[in-house]
């Protein structure tokens, strides 16, 4: 037996090479990077020619996996949960078309937001979209998953959706690979040439034959490996567990539980299995890590048929992750502390690294809006940078989504609100300023756009960004006035300079662009440490 | 044999490195393990841990329950009394007794070091002081864990092989380097015990 160590972001890049993989497309985001990362690093990847260079966002890598399948071969798309609502757009309608290579899309749950800003859970994405989903439990079921999906999506015809979770996505385990599959050849026959053309008569017909599939979709979760009735001498309560949260449940049953457990690993859901749940229990406990979306199901609007606890009765708490211990007390058992919590312990928060440039910029615009514009307001983005909103710097107003900053700022500007600037990074900037930026060129609106360029992508751990070296002209294409384009560099010694110009273009009503450029210190120590080897 | 370990320390400090370096040498000895890690904003410089667990039956939960940690092990002192509701009653704390100071309502070092002694079963050491010694103070986490090779259930020697293949890509320098560490945190343990 061979095991490899893998992470279950890299248990699912692994079985995804190993599938005959032919393209993976992503935007960085936690906890979803290190699946593309794998691939990048991958050796058999780099020989089969793989494509794996990072997307400018979402949208644009939904719709390049898609590309992939158009033409046959196998693709994925990764992406952490908010990410779903980039590329929605196109992965609704992927739902529409159908594939013709296996297309998995892999979504990176987040609950309890370790590194996000909300707790959508992606599994309202494939109900809604209603394509086929797989939501492994450890990290062997990730790579298995990986491995098969391709060949599920080929035979439905539609794309796969793979939901995971934090714990899963930065939890390391033994994994056993299977064997390395051939690529597809290039392909284009398909019975139905004109699936891609979404013309309104056309996606008629291909939706009526999405909504067609969906029994046979049903029929395949009842035969799958991946949803398992283990029946169990206690029938007061039968239990649903989704994913992940089988391994908590477990974690308080290690010689087997007293009660029925349906483990749920693939959707929809299977109708058997829950009917002989429902049919041999009194009631129906529902563990899923994330939101309450089976439990929804099941219970019904009005709560009128089968009695089910879960998250919207109080048995698990409405928000947050699941852990063992919250499980545990769900199925009437505890795990008790024996040391108490030492009362001097203190809140750690994360910040920004000493001797970023994100300090700098955050140094010298706090200063000058301060003591020269108080009426301003900050709007920023998503990224390294929305640490600015924490002590000493408190220099920030808004942080919502991806390139919500230049838009907001915006609005406020034309709401009237003088100075309105707004503080995206690089990487956020080409993911999703750019349009934004557009609208601003095109009404000359007053706002001054601060792009803290730190030449990467740094959140999530230095990938590349899509801009680099390109922002000046990119800016100045989509029409903002060359003079008002202005690049420093953050460092102490030029901030007379960098305030200087922040307090010309603060003063000029129209839309300014300030680049304050310097890479990433921890890129740029990486670099230095390959470099001496 | 089972072992729920967490790992903790402040981002950057080098946990995730004794983790890979732990879980490499359970899967040699065929033990089954699982190790749950913090990516992402969080290792901007706040606290950070990580679940280890091993043992010779399979894994249910990636994360370790209230009450059944069987060691922390800490490369920063207030940061090892964040997870005691974890550690079971018999349970080892082996820390690093140099402070990490980044934020500006750290507790008094006398206070923390107060409340790590009120613990039955301790081992507290200045792996810093020990690392710089040796030639690199980025080499603390290995004087750490050598510490605690004493209460792992995986034999020293597997834990030297280990750190050779996952430093080995690096040079026999930083591998040589590694090991040094390894072997005078674990005699600074053995002193102590």
């Amino acid at each position: 037996m061979n095991k490899q160590l893998l992470l279950g972001d890299e248990a699912i890049a692994q079985g995804a090479i190993d599938a005959g993989l032919s393209g993976i497309y992503a935007y960085p985001g936690t906890p979803s990077t290190e699946i593309t990362e794998y691939v990048q690093q991958s050796p058999v990847a780099r020989e089969r020619n793989i494509h794996c260079r990072w997307s400018s966002n979402e949208k644009t890598a939904m719709e390049a996996a898609l590309g992939m399948s158009f033409v046959g071969k196998r693709s994925m798309v990764c992406m952490k949960h908010v990410g779903m609502n980039v590329a929605a757009d196109c992965f609704v309608n992927s739902a529409i078309t159908g594939v013709r290579g296996g297309l998995m899309v892999v979504a990176a749950d987040d609950p309890s937001m370790h590194s996000s800003q909300n707790e959508q859970d992606s599994r309202f994405y494939g109900n809604f979209a209603l394509i086929p989903m797989l939501e492994p439990s450890n990290q062997q079921e990730a790579y298995d998953m990986a491995y098969d999906g391709f060949r599920f999506s080929e035979e439905t015809g539609e794309p796969v959706l793979m939901r995971i979770v934090t714990r899963l996505a930065h939890s390391r385990s033994g994994v056993e690979a299977k064997a390395l599959q051939p690529q597809n050849a290039m392909n284009m026959e398909g019975s139905d040439p004109k699936q891609f053309i979404l013309l309104p008569g056309i996606a008629r017909r291909r939706y009526k034959m999405l909504l067609e599939k969906q029994a046979g979709l049903v029929r395949a979760s009842e035969a799958s490996p991946y949803n398992v009735y283990a029946d169990g001498p206690n029938k007061k309560m039968g239990i649903i567990a989704c994913g992940i949260a089988y391994n908590y449940l477990m974690e308080s049953y290690p010689e087997g539980c007293e009660y029925p457990v349906l483990k749920i690993g693939q959707y929809p859901l299977p109708e058997k299995q829950l009917r002989q749940l429902v049919a041999d229990c009194g009631e129906i406990l529902v563990l899923e890590d994330g939101q309450p979306v089976v439990e929804k199901m099941l219970k019904g609007y009005l709560g009128m048929g089968i009695r089910v606890k879960g998250r919207t009765d109080g048995t698990l708490p409405p928000d947050g992750e699941l852990n063992p211990d919250i499980v545990a007390r769900a199925v009437g058992k505890d795990f008790k502390p024996f040391f108490m919590p030492s009362p001097i312990v203190e809140v750690r928060p994360p910040a920004l690294c000493e001797g970023c440039g994100h300090r700098d910029m955050y140094t010298v615009l706090t200063e000058v809006l301060r003591a020269e514009y108080p009426t301003h307001k900050v709007f920023s983005d998503i990224g390294c940078y929305t640490l600015g909103a924490m002590a000493p710097f408190n220099a920030i107003d808004s942080c919502v989504d991806m390139g919500a900053s230049i838009t907001m700022a915006k609005g406020a500007a034309d709401g009237g609100l003088r100075p309105a600037v707004a503080v995206i990074g690089d990487s956020t900037f080409t993911h999703s300023g750019m349009t934004g930026l557009l609208d601003c060129v095109n009404e000359n609106t007053p706002v001054t756009i601060v792009i803290s360029d730190n030449e990467t992508t740094a959140m999530t751990g230095g990938q590349d960004s899509a801009g680099t070296g390109k922002l000046e002209a990119i800016c100045i294409g989509l029409g903002v006035r060359p003079e008002h384009v202005r690049v420093v560099v953050p460092l102490k010694k030029n901030y007379e300079e960098m305030k200087q110009v922040l307090r010309e273009e603060l003063d000029y009503p129209g839309v300014s662009v300030i680049i304050p450029r310097r890479e990433c210190i921890q890129t740029l120590a990486r670099k230095k440490r390959a470099s001496k080897k | 044999m089972k072992k729920d370990i967490i790992l903790c320390g402040v981002g950057g400090q080098g946990i995730l490195s004794i983790a890979a370096i732990i879980g490499q040498a359970a899967l040699k000895d065929s033990l089954y393990m699982k190790q749950a890690e913090v990516h992402g904003m969080s290792q901007r410089g706040g606290d950070v841990q990580s679940n280890l667990r091993i043992s010779d039956r399979p894994i249910a939960s990636d994360l370790i329950p209230t009450g059944k940690c069987d060691i922390i092990l800490s490369l920063e002192p207030m940061e090892s009394l964040r997870y005691l509701p974890y550690l079971e009653k018999d349970g080892w704390l082996v820390t690093n007794e140099a402070p990490f100071i980044n934020i500006p309502n750290y507790p008094e070092t006398g206070k923390v070091a107060e409340e790590i002694g009120k613990l039955p079963h301790k081992v507290v050491l200045n792996v810093d002081k020990i690392a710089k010694e040796l030639g690199s103070v980025r080499v603390s986490n290995i004087v750490l864990l050598g510490a605690t090779v004493p209460f792992l259930g995986i034999a020293y020697e597997k834990v030297q092989s280990s750190i050779r293949d996952i430093f080995g890509r690096k040079g026999e320098d930083i591998v040589a380097l590694n090991l040094k560490a390894l072997a005078a945190g674990k005699e600074a343990a053995d002193r102590l015990l």
